[in-house]
């Protein structure tokens, strides 16, 4: 057989026989610094395509110029499980006229897979490539670790484009994706730009308020119980999630607790916990920074793993289903638990659910970690802007002010009073950080939906109104 | 009780308003080598807000205001001290004359606001070589002075030698300042360790401190609070020793006992001071 | 009476406000936030109350907020003015 390698990604595209009105997917693993999805959208824009819907995992400020395609009608459809501010915003003040669509990281490859959510055509960036389609996210200038995202688009679209700044004789060992569902291969000259696909070392935060977050974090986790060897955790890569992962990290080695995994999108805090024998295994659907990148590749114990195996709810079993603890963050969280990752507090879309709402279902333990206010917004509300995550699935909220624990979970509430913990009930804090910052203005909200939030079983769980123009 | 105290920048709102949360058992506003001589009127004003309309939970409230040779010093306690926080801390304080100085001008403020005498305590923070020779005189010069300070930065400054982690060119001034605190019945203060990325440096330090018999810690950084507050606060052995101390006591009154034994221990008047003490902290300990 | 010239108070760094004060016949008052929506009307309020304290019957106040507290934007509204009346 001749190799799958075609002369350019308008070649590509031709080949595949994508047509006006059909869907289109992207993976997310070069984050702020993907060329790919804006390089395909301005061919598919060239050739003529209009009505496209794109299915991307998650899109970045580098993607802004979608705007253009969709105000020019390319673009007519957006699924993702996580938009940036600069096109939230675009979204919010109503750019498209159909209703985004938001999953969760387990719930669109559940979707993929179940035949709610076909793919006409996959496009996967890959920083290495061999001319039949085995490719890997380890090796290449553009190396962005895990490919996780890009399993499920593989595996099920109709029609698979890899495309790749490293291409390589065939064939590619320790590939991740293999060649038996990929139809095509493009060479181009960069996928992306290396210093916003990965992040050099991230610092342990300064900010006082965080810090004190981090230790609550950590001993909130060591009350639990669930603190013992076999102790499975995922955090977030935000300042105080990582200064949690660095506090528990020396009481595990304080207190000899060998953990069996740490999950998730991995940072090299993580990397050092499986270095230093916290965890036996590190499984990684998505590397954060240059540090996970270089132990994926070099270090056997930390695995890479798909989107479908992280967190999908239609999957036989998932990885967050066996989860001991997850540290997750919030824009607002209400009396009832309910959070919102998707808006900010005056209602503009700048995130989205990622992994936050799976591995909240799977886990024993779910934390949501966040300072009492946010420039003078109180972090607690009566409800919540947007539902991104139940509050049936969240177990406490850590904040400088005070550890609030979900009604429903009266034991955990007594193990953090037993240990001294400063437990407050969620009303109460919200009064507390009400009383330092004044009582915030109810917003009114527009009447248009430009989002709908579905939840990982394929329900949906809200909608996001658009924001009116200022002035 | 009072066993860590936290420096905060007095221009830097985001950190005012959330000191109360750091762990700390006092928060230290500071007016002085903080802030800028182009925003002493900002911060004064700032953090004499932060006094008034902050919530400061169980945390005492400590101001460093600038030094009395300075203009700003009058308009500082102007400003902080209708607000009553519950110390003024002194900076460059070299002897008698200059607590005195300084109380007479908190005394007229005080008179003028209808305070009771000496209701905001003085914290004369010693950091010169002067300084350190006049420790008696400094924490016995007036009933105002609640505890003297040990300032290593500048005192090395003062003293012409480098300022190092093991802190040996400041073992005499340690030691000569607890002596001097304990002879005029005042408590007594570290210094702040000042490598903030040091974790194991700063047990060392303060667990040095404890040991010469330092009240508590000053600290720069709030990663080091946590661990001023474990190593000044008794240990649950040392809590459990004092109230078999007071049950032994109590029980000796009542079979009318004078003096008792306990292990094999005369248990005498120190003692007994001491387990009290201990009890009083631990009962504030469970409070926060 | 009216600030005598022109003077500026605070900060843009989250959690300060930045004011600019400057002579003018009447108070005027220009706010720009990004909790506008949430606090606007009670930023407003208290930057005049303030200025009335303080004695203030004739500027243009330019608030730039990044989310100050009461407490915080009352500090440095008196700030501006005081240093504004200064000679």
């Amino acid at each position: 057989m001749k190799d799958k390698v075609v002369s350019s990604l308008r070649e590509a595209i031709i080949n595949t026989g994508l047509k006006s009105g059909m869907t289109v997917s992207f993976h997310h693993h070069l984050r702020n610094g993907d060329f790919v999805l804006n390089m395909v959208m301005d061919e598919i824009a060239a050739l003529g395509l209009r009505d496209i819907n794109v299915n991307a995992s998650s899109l970045f400020d580098t993607h802004k110029p979608i705007i253009e395609h969709i105000k020019n009608g390319v673009v007519t459809g957006l699924s993702a499980n996580y938009m940036a501010a600069g096109i939230g915003k675009a979204v919010s003040e109503g750019v498209l006229a159909k209703p985004v669509q938001f999953r969760t990281h387990g719930g669109r490859p559940s979707d993929i897979e179940l035949g709610r959510t076909p793919i006409d055509v996959a496009f996967i960036a890959a920083p290495t490539a061999d001319t039949m389609g085995n490719c890997t996210g380890k090796t290449g200038k553009s190396a962005c670790g895990s490919l996780g995202y890009a399993f499920p688009d593989a595996m099920n679209a109709q029609k698979v484009v890899v495309i790749t700044d490293n291409l390589v004789p065939y064939p590619l060992a320790n590939w991740s994706i293999p060649e038996t569902y990929v139809d095509f291969v493009v060479e181009v000259p960069e996928i992306g730009d290396p210093k916003g696909i990965v992040s050099g070392t991230t610092k342990i935060t300064r900010d006082p308020v965080g810090l004190v977050m981090a230790s609550y974090a950590a001993k909130v986790i060591k009350s639990s119980g669930l603190l013992k060897d076999g102790f499975s955790f995922q955090t977030g890569a935000g300042g105080a999630s990582l200064a949690a992962a660095k506090f528990l990290k020396d009481i595990m080695l304080k207190e000899n607790i060998k953990g069996s995994f740490g999950l998730g999108g991995i940072t090299g805090y993580m990397v050092e916990m499986l270095e230093a024998g916290c965890f036996e295994k590190l499984l990684d659907v998505q590397c954060f920074d240059l540090r996970a990148v270089e132990s994926i590749r070099d270090n056997p114990n930390h695995c890479e793993i798909s989107a479908t195996h992280y967190a999908s709810p239609s999957a036989k079993s998932a990885v967050v289903d066996s989860l001991d603890v997850v540290i997750l963050g919030a824009t607002e969280i209400d009396e009832n638990f309910n959070v919102n990752v998707h808006t900010d507090s005056n209602g503009y879309i700048m995130g989205g659910s990622g992994g936050h709402s799976d591995t909240a279902a799977g886990a024993k333990l779910t934390m949501i970690i966040a300072p009492m206010s946010r420039a003078r917004l109180p972090i607690v509300t009566d409800h919540v802007t947007c539902v991104s995550t139940p509050g049936r699935d969240v177990d406490v909220l850590v904040t400088q002010g005070g550890i609030a624990v979900n009604p429903a979970r009266a034991e955990l509430k007594q193990r953090l009073i037993d240990a001294h913990l400063p437990v407050i009930d969620i009303h109460d804090l919200r009064e507390k950080a009400e009383k330092m910052t004044g009582k915030p203005k109810k917003l009114s909200r527009g009447d248009r939906v430009v989002a709908d939030v579905i939840y990982r079983d394929g329900t949906k769980i809200d909608e996001i109104r658009c924001v009116p123009k200022e002035g | 009780m009072r066993r860590s105290m936290l420096f905060l920048p007095g221009n830097t709102p985001n950190m005012l308003i959330n000191g109360s949360a750091l762990g700390a058992d006092a928060i230290i506003f500071d007016l002085e080598d903080a802030v800028s001589p182009t925003e002493k009127d900002a911060a004064r004003i700032l953090v004499r807000n932060t006094l008034k309309y902050g919530d400061m939970g169980r945390c005492e409230t400590i101001v460093r205001v600038n030094s009395i040779d300075t203009d700003f010093f009058k308009k500082d306690i102007d400003a902080v001290l209708p607000e009553k926080p519950n110390l003024i801390m002194l900076p460059k304080t070299s002897c008698e004359k200059d607590v005195l100085t300084a109380d007479e001008y908190i005394t007229e403020v005080e008179k003028k606001l209808g305070f009771p005498e000496n209701t905001v305590r003085l914290m004369p923070l010693i950091e010169t070589a002067l300084g350190v020779e006049n420790a008696f005189e400094i924490a016995a010069a007036s009933k105002r002075v609640a505890a003297i300070f040990l300032g290593a930065e500048d005192l090395t400054a003062d003293l012409r030698c480098r300022r190092t982690k093991e802190g040996r060119e400041i073992e005499y001034a340690r030691t000569r300042l607890v002596v001097a605190a304990r002879a005029a019945g005042v408590d007594v203060y570290d210094t702040p360790f000042t490598d903030v990325n040091d974790d194991e440096g700063i047990v060392r330090d303060a667990e040095n401190a404890k040991g010469l018999g330092f009240t508590g810690k000053a600290s720069i950084s709030p990663r080091h609070v946590e661990v001023i507050n474990a190593v000044f606060s008794p240990t649950q052995k040392e809590i459990d020793y004092a109230y078999e101390v007071m049950d032994a006591i109590k029980l000796a009154k009542e079979q009318g006992r004078g003096a008792i034994a306990l292990h094999g221990k005369m248990v005498d008047a120190p003692i007994v001071l001491r387990a009290q003490q201990t009890i009083d902290m631990a009962e504030e300990m469970q409070k926060r | 009476m009216k600030v005598l010239k022109k003077a500026t108070a605070g900060t843009m760094e989250s959690s300060d406000a930045y004011i600019e004060i400057e002579p003018c016949d009447d108070v005027e008052i220009e706010l720009s936030s990004v909790v506008k929506a949430q606090f606007g009307d009670s930023i407003i309020e208290t930057v005049k109350s303030v200025l009335s304290e303080c004695g203030v019957t004739g500027a243009r106040v330019k608030i730039s907020d990044r989310g100050a507290l009461d407490c915080v934007l009352r500090a440095r509204v008196e700030t501006a003015c005081l240093r504004g009346k200064e000679q």
